[in-house]
């Protein structure tokens, strides 16, 4: 029932808060994204103790052999805590900015949660597609609304380029569904049905093509920094934070275990298009004036190691990835919020328009070290753990492939601190100049995200515990 | 077999209604009681089908499937009467007689549903044509109008005759009329018949406004009054497929026959496809991309008469309502508006939210969002053509369509939430919102749970 209630809150307090007024919608968000919050914390400890009761089946379309089937397992519950964590973070930001139409604002985001829940806990094929259009559609009306002066046409092709993207995993599902025995949509039959190689080699491009523009791979990922630019910032935190994890997500899911020859055959050149985005998105990254831009491609860079990791199949690897999804999550929603502070603060988002800050705002400059160090894998911050596991089973796999998406760590090294040099030490200008440092509430958001990274970054055992169960069957199905 | 009594009735006290009532309110109420009482009389006789098709005379027989079928008919149209049913006194002075003219058309569908021999496809085929041609021309001073009616009477002959050349050569073959004894295909194919065949291909493919017959569809859509439009569009059309798919699947289904013409049928799907979607990209006026989105999605359609499974039967069925209430909805909302251009819709959201809402839920219905009615309706068509087995490049085909669809469905939902202006809208009155909520209602409820509907089939 707990899995259920993590669909339900959201997506009930999403309804309400349509049709609230005043300050109603805020509260109402944060009151929501804590019980969810608490829930996924509660579903956590249940995983430890009975996981069977997580699950829930209920019918719902008989003759088509779908059903609601919801459940967590161990990368489940990480991925729904860190969708819970995400909303309650952006809330606590964004608590005393004043959005125009704030209802719609707060009602839309809790619906796009309700999606994301619903995504990382659906174990029915055609429920995951139906999560996985729902968590968009919100998405695409928060950056339409909200968003900067390119706004609709940026949208508009995230929205074109990731429905397409969903239209063939549709066809591929169906044709699975005719593939399965006993003619159902359930994770069970769909990864125990023996496919034929031949299926498996092109079935692999509708998944993969699906899941790679949602995360986004080169070359899918031309929608991603021009959405990430001129979306909200708190939209885009929940895009780089939580729906790019979609796309890893599914490929472990329903990708891996479903058609593992198929995954098998082409993982070579999976990892090779990572590769070539790792490095091709690192060098733009390195060259950005835009600090939105520069975030969002050092995002592609991380997101494409992942997805290489993924791929090098073995449990090391697996393992890596999945704590990475979460630690990345808290890392660049910790990056986003400090985004968001900055904009607000000086109203620009040109590194050259900045320089200086740390003497005017001397707590922020210690966050941005903080999480920025995170965010490139330093020892001892969370950052650490999932990159060490991940490269040392591309190792595994392959040692050229690991020692050419280890340049990225190089690569990422030289953006982010030339990104830390811009903004914090320098010259002030007139625009630093009249900064100031951060609000209550913006305090107590970094400072949840920062001690989840040192804690995590000290001790990964209950993150790597918790998905070492998932790993162990992907890797024993793949 | 009630439907059509009951609604070719209503249809000739209607015509006389006209020549005593002289309030046109009280015309549209009668015409709405009217179509409840088709609506009762239908689903009455569902008990006494439901285990086997009542036949009458080898001439037309009955079956759940043509009861089922003729519900959603009624269904959309009432939906059609609630929500644009006072368009009609904008139209001309003969009220009655349009609604009269639209009960004709139901006698045509029901018959199409349900016609057990090649003459009453004929008959159903004609008794559709001939009203629409006049609702085509209904407004008398405009000389589009006019164009539209003549073009559409012309081709609507053009193809009749083709049809019935084809029914002649399937005679020839068959030696019978009824579509059940054709018995063609069991070992080799007739020449015959296969020149039949295909006659009889193009001939329904023009009543469905498929590519290459489709070259009077944006002109006659265009032409008539948008509330003709409207029902033309939907309703009309869907009965057309309910014509295509008895025929096809009753006769040329089984043997060898069915491999002739798959193949051509699947070229036509194909073309229809691209070029409805590819044409509707490029419209100005919303109306005129109604008319190319009709073509596109005549398209997938055709998916459920190629496929010639049960998943397709069940899929037509859904698509027909999904499509039929989608499309009346959004064209109701259109016939408020004093501009039909894309501009026209900017900044409704503001003025009136309500209808925002409701047309970007019909659109996303029409491009096949999950949550509406749209999505399984074309979530059913597909899957009928994938499990045909071999025509998965038509489906990808179908997708990579689908996805353009969304770029000029969303052009509507964009100009109403995202850009400003003040769109010139007429009075809402409380009955049209009541209406606009059972519309959007429906389209929901089916888009949960589409077993709703299928579990009678």
């Amino acid at each position: 029932m707990l899995t259920v209630l993590l669909i339900l809150i959201p997506f009930i307090a999403g309804l309400i808060a349509f049709g609230l007024k005043g300050s109603g919608p805020k509260v109402l968000g944060m009151i929501s994204s804590l019980a969810t919050v608490v829930i996924a914390i509660g579903a956590w400890g249940r995983f430890g103790t009975a996981p069977d009761s997580l699950n829930f089946v209920a019918n719902w379309i008989p003759q088509l052999g779908s059903q609601f089937r919801v459940g967590l397992d161990g990368m489940g519950v990480m991925l729904c805590l860190l969708t819970a964590i995400a909303f309650l973070l952006v809330f606590i930001t964004i608590y005393n900015r004043n959005y125009e139409r704030s209802n719609s604002f707060y009602g839309l985001m809790l619906l796009s949660q309700a999606g994301l829940m619903g995504v990382f806990t659906a174990f029915d094929a055609l429920q995951f597609y139906i999560f996985w259009e729902l968590a968009l559609i919100p998405v695409y009306f928060l950056c339409s609304l909200w968003g900067g002066e390119k706004r609709i046409a940026v949208t508009f092709k995230f929205f074109i380029y990731t429905f397409l993207g969903s239209l063939l995993m549709l066809v591929g599902i169906i044709y699975l569904y005719f593939q399965t025995p006993d003619h159902s949509f359930s994770w069970a039959s769909f990864t125990s049905m023996h496919l034929n190689p031949e299926d498996q080699k092109w079935l692999f491009w509708l998944f993969f093509v699906a899941f790679a523009i949602k995360m986004p791979v080169f070359p899918f990922h031309t929608w991603q920094p021009d959405t990430y630019e001129q979306s909200p910032t708190p939209v885009t935190m929940i895009l780089s934070g939580v729906m790019v994890k979609m796309g890893l997500f599914a490929v472990l899911r329903w990708l891996l275990p479903v058609i593992p020859q198929g995954a098998a055959m082409w993982s070579d050149v999976a990892i090779v298009l990572c590769i070539i985005g790792i490095i091709y998105a690192s060098c733009i990254a390195m060259v950005q004036n835009d600090l939105k831009r520069l975030i969002a491609y050092s995002s592609i860079a991380h997101i494409g190691l992942m997805c290489a990791a993924i791929f090098a199949n073995n449990e090391q690897s697996l393992q890596g990835v999945m704590i990475q999804m979460f630690n990345h999550g808290i890392n660049i929603i910790g990056l986003w919020i400090i985004v968001e502070i900055i904009q607000q603060r000086l109203g620009v988002k040109n590194l050259d328009q900045m320089g200086g800050m740390a003497q005017k705002a001397p707590r922020m400059a210690i966050f941005l070290v903080i999480i920025s160090l995170a965010n490139i894998g330093l020892p001892l911050t969370n950052g650490f753990i999932g990159e060490f596991l991940m490269f040392s089973g591309l190792f595994q796999y392959n040692h050229w492939f690991m020692a050419f998406a280890g340049l990225g760590i190089i690569l990422a090294a030289v953006y982010t601190l030339g990104m830390i040099q811009k903004i914090i030490f320098g010259q002030g200008n007139t625009l630093t100049d009249t900064t100031t440092d951060l609000q209550p509430g913006e305090t107590l958001a970094l400072s949840l995200v920062v001690i989840m990274i040192l804690v995590l970054g000290v001790y990964p055992k209950p993150m790597l515990d918790l998905v070492s169960s998932t790993s162990e069957v992907v890797n024993k199905l793949f | 077999m009630n439907a059509l009594i009951s609604t070719a009735l209503s249809g000739v006290v209607l015509m006389f209604v006209g020549l005593f009532v002289r309030n046109k309110q009280h015309i549209k109420f009668f015409a709405i009681a009217a179509v409840i009482i088709a609506f009762i009389a239908n689903l009455a006789q569902y008990p006494s089908v439901e285990l086997g098709g009542y036949v009458m005379y080898g001439m037309i027989e009955v079956t759940k499937f043509g009861v089922l079928f003729n519900a959603v008919a009624l269904g959309a149209t009432l939906l059609y009467f609630l929500l644009s049913g006072s368009e009609f006194e904008k139209v001309g002075e003969h009220v009655a007689d349009y609604f009269a003219l639209i009960f004709f058309i139901l006698a045509g569908i029901s018959l199409a549903a349900s016609f057990s021999n090649l003459l009453m496809l004929f008959l159903a085929i004609e008794i559709m044509s001939i009203p629409q041609y006049i609702l085509a021309g209904a407004d008398k001073k405009n000389l589009k109008s006019n164009e539209a009616s003549l073009k559409y009477f012309l081709m609507g002959a053009f193809s009749t005759g083709i049809l019935l050349m084809g029914i002649t050569l399937i005679y020839g073959a068959a030696g019978t009329f009824n579509i059940t004894e054709l018995g063609l295909g069991a070992e080799s194919v007739h020449p015959l018949a296969l020149c039949g065949i295909i006659l009889m291909v193009f001939a329904l493919s023009f009543k469905v406004s498929a590519v290459p017959f489709h070259f009077w569809t944006p002109d006659v859509y265009d032409g008539s009054p948008t509330v003709f439009t409207s029902f033309m569009s939907t309703v009309v059309k869907a009965g057309g497929f309910i014509a295509f798919l008895r025929m096809f699947h009753t006769s040329f289904a089984g043997g060898t026959i069915s491999e002739h013409w798959t193949l051509i049928l699947s070229i036509i799907t194909a073309a229809t496809l691209i070029l409805g979607n590819f044409s509707a990209v490029f419209q100005q006026s919303v109306k005129r991309m109604l008319a190319y989105s009709s073509i596109a999605q005549a398209g997938f359609m055709l998916f459920a008469v190629i496929a010639m499974n049960n998943m397709g039967t069940q899929g037509v069925i859904l698509y027909s309502a999904a499509y039929s209430i989608a499309t009346i909805g959004v064209f109701a909302v259109l016939m408020k508006l004093k501009d039909y251009t894309f501009e026209g819709f900017n900044g409704l959201a503001r003025k009136q939210p309500l209808l925002a809402v409701a047309v970007t839920i019909f659109l996303f219905s029409l491009a096949g969002i999950p949550i509406t009615a749209g999505f399984f309706a074309k979530y059913f068509v597909l899957s009928a053509a994938i499990q045909h087995g071999h025509l998965l490049w038509l489906v990808i085909l179908a997708v990579l369509c689908a996805a353009i669809s969304v770029y000029y469905y969303f052009r509507v939902i964009i100009a109403m939430y995202f850009k400003q202006g003040d769109p010139g809208v007429e009075n809402i009155t409380g009955g049209f919102k009541a209406a606009l909520i059972l519309a959007i209602a429906l389209v929901l409820v089916l888009g949960l749970f589409p077993n709703l509907l299928l579990c009678w089939l």
